[in-house]
């Protein structure tokens, strides 16, 4: 399956054809809405609040998130705020008159809102676009890093933001979510059809000072049916432990096991004693 | 663009970051319009809290609109007081227990929705205080692309 990403830059890939196409497909709408709602149900959110809708596009998910609570939206209506880099996916969200304000920027550029802004940040199917950069100046490791930066700071304590994404591979998946960790926030992904074609992968990111989840990010899908957690974390520190107690090179044990080795071969080896594999002490 | 997303946006050049001149934008030759939305007094109430009144008076004395109160308004101003009032005067009346639940949003509330959320910027420049970086409006859409030496 070919990537977008891959081709061109998102401003130069959703031109006029292509972002009519986008919006008007209606598998692509039913997707949307589809994970728009997955989002929202991560988020939890209770009353009404102001979201940032990163790469927004002709605004599928901003509809979403204006709708009352009686339509499916919970907490809603919410207002939002929604940017863009593609300036032909924004002109159709004008075109259908969305209710958001809207923004021509670049998320690899960072979030240019002032501390403590919006209570969730929401984003569907864009940050896999970070992971590309488009001149020398810049590297997608930068990008990433001035994107979370900023939806960090924006966000207030204790708020939320999930995001969507299709990476490219693993090591695409782990940049994202340690970049998202190096910027401060609690970060889980949650994966839907693990395995399948159809797998879509959301990044779970929380802002600390908030009474939800006891401060742990599995706290967030506490309670969800058919959600299995997987710690990483707990498996990281469990490997780190057997290393621990594996020989290291340089080591009594290590030289010892060398000897034999060598005296298994048939070469002349001196004998061990108490002193075999210690450190000299400086004297004079 | 509503003037509430105004009252939340920084200049995006990093150097300006720490500059405090760097908030609020400042409308330049802006054309305003007026959108016409439902209120939501659930969402005044929580964003109430996190508006820069003082902000939100400059920017409205500098696009020429009617003078704000010196003071932000509180949560109890959005509800209407006198709703209570007549609902108590209703319940010794007719001694129901249930008080009414609806609130009632107050003038406050009203005047609040109208310049925050359906007060908006159609066209012109916004200005950073710190750096003098003009942003273009366009239709409503803020043109935030930099330029790659200035990230």
């Amino acid at each position: 399956m070919s990537r977008p990403e891959d081709t061109l830059p998102p401003d130069l890939f959703y031109n006029d054809p292509e972002s009519r196409k986008y919006t008007t497909s209606s598998r692509i709408q039913t997707i949307q809405s589809q994970m728009t709602h997955r989002a929202l149900s991560l988020l939890s959110l209770t009353t009404s609040s102001l979201i940032l809708d990163i790469g927004c596009g002709s605004g599928l998910s901003g509809e979403i998130l204006s709708q009352p609570s009686t339509s499916g939206t919970p907490g809603g209506p919410h207002t939002w705020i929604g940017m863009d880099i593609s300036s032909s996916m924004l002109g159709i969200a004008l075109e259908k008159e969305v209710e958001g304000d809207l923004f021509l920027a670049d998320a690899g550029q960072g979030v240019p809102f002032r501390p403590g802004t919006f209570d969730a940040a929401i984003s569907i199917s864009a940050i896999q676009w970070l992971c590309n950069a488009e001149t020398s100046l810049d590297s997608p490791m930068g990008r990433l890093n001035r994107f979370f930066g900023g939806l960090y700071a924006s966000l207030k304590r204790g708020g939320r933001a999930v995001c969507q994404f299709y990476p490219k591979n693993e090591a695409q998946k782990k940049m994202v979510s340690q970049a998202a960790v190096k910027a401060g926030f609690g970060a889980g992904l949650l994966e839907d059809d693990m395995g399948t074609k159809n797998a879509k992968t959301y990044l779970v990111l929380t802002v600390g000072g908030g009474e939800v989840g006891d401060g742990d990010i599995t706290g967030v899908v506490r309670g969800m049916e058919g959600v299995d957690v997987l710690d990483e974390r707990r498996r990281n520190a469990r490997d780190g432990k057997r290393k621990r107690g594996e020989e290291v090179k340089g080591s009594k044990g290590w030289i010892l096991r060398k000897k034999e080795q060598m005296e298994r071969k048939g070469r002349v080896v001196k004998a061990n004693s108490k002193y075999t594999g210690r450190k000299r002490r400086i004297q004079f | 663009m509503k003037l509430l997303t105004l009252n939340f946006l920084t200049c995006a050049i990093k150097t300006c970051k720490t500059s405090e001149a760097s908030f609020p934008l400042h409308p330049r030759d802006a054309e305003l319009e007026i959108v016409e939305t439902d209120l939501n007094l659930p969402f005044l109430k929580n964003i109430l809290p996190r508006l820069m009144w003082e902000e939100i008076r400059t920017i409205a004395s500098e696009l020429g609109l009617p003078d704000l109160p010196t003071t932000a308004p509180t949560r109890e101003d959005l509800v209407e007081n006198n709703a209570e009032v007549q609902a108590s005067l209703q319940n010794q009346t007719a001694e129901s227990a249930e008080p009414a639940v609806e609130e009632i949003p107050s003038q406050t509330a009203k005047d609040l929705h109208r310049i925050l959320l359906e007060t908006c910027i159609k066209d012109g420049k916004l200005v950073c205080g710190n750096c003098a970086h003009e942003y273009k409006v366009m239709e409503g859409v803020a043109n935030f692309l930099l330029p790659g030496h200035l990230v």
